[in-house]
């Protein structure tokens, strides 16, 4: 037999993606019972907590107060207490989803493919960063926030000399911190917004480093022939265009849920912008309309870690509960009283109204 | 481009240092790290050329989801080098066009 086709694998619940959510179903689902396999698609498991540099807003039962890239080590920590329950893949894709019989085929590495038989699936899948559209948006130098942050914080690779930041979200203001914590120069931020859409303060920090934030500014075009050289941008106030000098671009304009094989499935899927993009419609406990799939953390609507590692949770316990092994229902109301608690307030008035149109009561 | 050696907040552990070539130009990267990482450090950007318009072309998402820095690796094409781990000796080669599916053994 070809070992690059191997026999269909069982397993009792597959977490498809290994970062907040994922880690946290898994971890939920073991202390339960029942046997999970957990397939990640990146070298390592921890999603992007491993590339936060950062300490965690929100409640303690979150890790408030705890550096990004270690919260990716108390939930791995967690998860070796059930060590015959718990299976991880790294650098392991699910591809695809056969509704006529449950298949799940699966990608090792470039040339490795496998078939997967799960009695439930809890899709945790995350997201997939946004590009807008310019001239020379396809430069060498043009990167992603997600991969600036992976080349610098994982690895320790100096992602270049000078950067724009384009988008002054969370994300891109915390990047922009990040590179200069690694050494490297941030010669601005740009936002179309006439205001900050990230926290104050990350946007202080920012500012008291003296990196200028321009609002009302938006990038107009990528300069340079083979790669990055500067950047052409004009203000929307004024319509006035000038050249910055930059050696690369990094996009930090917004996330879309990834959750691509929901569609196969057959999942109900809605599109809210409140929540980024195309999510499926769930219940209270992250249950789709398909009976096998639950939906957890970014894939489920962009929001943030701690929200996503609570998710995570609701769907590993909800999958176990599924497959007849005995779960404190209390716990249900504990983990939806602190997701609550996440989403009060101003900053996730977006996030209760998307989540209004998708969650079934 | 150099590594980062002073953090404030990150401490880098990386593994054994090998060589592998790129373009037959011979390079160093550390085993088991993305392919890609290792040519950013060595300075290159440029990992491909797209197959009709010959635009150059590097990587993007740096999670396996967007096809950007595709390359051909020990003659395979498409390879994602942002999460293929970096082997001793590897033959990595800046990709043009679509790349073709090598003849399986005893195929013409």
């Amino acid at each position: 037999m070809n070992e690059k086709h191997s026999e269909i694998q069982e397993a009792e619940i597959l977490v498809i993606g290994g970062g907040a959510a994922g880690l946290s179903a898994a971890a939920e689902a073991a202390s339960a019972g029942a046997g999970v396999l957990v397939l990640e698609s990146d070298l390592h498991l921890g999603g992007q907590l491993v590339k936060q540099t950062h300490k965690f807003f929100g409640s303690k039962d979150e890790y408030a107060g705890t550096r990004g890239f270690l919260i990716a080590g108390k939930l791995l920590e967690e998860l070796s207490a059930y060590p015959d329950k718990v299976k991880t893949m790294t650098n392991t894709a699910a591809m695809g989803y056969y509704k006529n019989d449950g298949v799940v085929t699966a990608m090792r590495g470039e040339e490795e493919y496998f078939k997967l038989k799960p009695k439930r699936i809890v899709m945790a899948t995350g997201a997939q960063e946004r590009l807008i559209a310019f001239p020379n948006n396809d430069l060498p130098g043009v990167y992603g926030a997600g991969a600036v942050q992976t080349l610098m914080n994982v690895y320790g690779v100096s992602p270049g000399d000078r950067v724009l930041m384009v988008g002054a979200g969370n994300i891109g203001l915390i990047v922009s911190y990040q590179l200069i914590q690694a050494g490297v120069s941030v010669v601005g931020i740009l936002e179309a917004m006439p205001n900050i859409g990230g926290y104050w303060v990350h946007a202080a920090k920012i500012r008291r480093l003296g990196v200028p934030i321009l609002l009302r500014h938006t990038i107009r075009a990528a300069l340079g022939s083979e790669t990055v050289q500067g950047a052409l941008v004009e203000s929307l106030a004024t319509g006035e265009r000038f050249q910055l000098d930059c050696d690369i671009i990094c996009m930090a304009v917004g996330l879309t849920p990834t959750a691509e094989m929901l569609w196969q499935a057959g999942c109900a899927m809605k599109y809210i912008p409140e929540l980024c993009g195309h999510v499926p419609v769930r219940n209270k406990r992250q249950r789709t309309t398909h009976e096998d799939f639950w939906i957890a953390g970014d894939a489920a609507g962009i929001e943030e870690a701690s929200a996503a590692m609570i998710e995570g949770r609701v769907a590993g316990l909800d999958a176990a509960a599924s497959l007849g092994y005995s779960v404190d229902e209390n716990r249900f109301d504990v983990f939806a009283e602190r997701l609550n608690s996440l989403r009060r307030g101003d900053t996730a008035a977006k996030i209760r109204s998307g989540l209004e149109k998708v969650v079934a009561a | 481009m150099p590594l980062i050696d002073r953090h404030p907040v990150l401490s880098f552990k990386h593994g054994r240092k090998v060589e592998f070539t790129f373009d037959g130009k011979k390079m160093q990267g550390f085993e088991g790290e993305p392919i890609a990482m290792a040519l950013h450090s060595e300075g290159v950007r440029i990992y491909r050329e797209t197959p009709e318009m010959k635009r150059p072309r590097g990587f993007f998402c740096a999670i396996g989801k967007c096809s950007s820095c595709f390359m051909l690796v020990d003659d395979v094409p498409n390879v994602r080098t942002c999460v293929t781990p970096l082997r001793e000796g590897m033959r990595v080669c800046t990709q043009r066009g679509k790349g073709a599916v090598l003849p399986m053994e005893g195929e013409q």
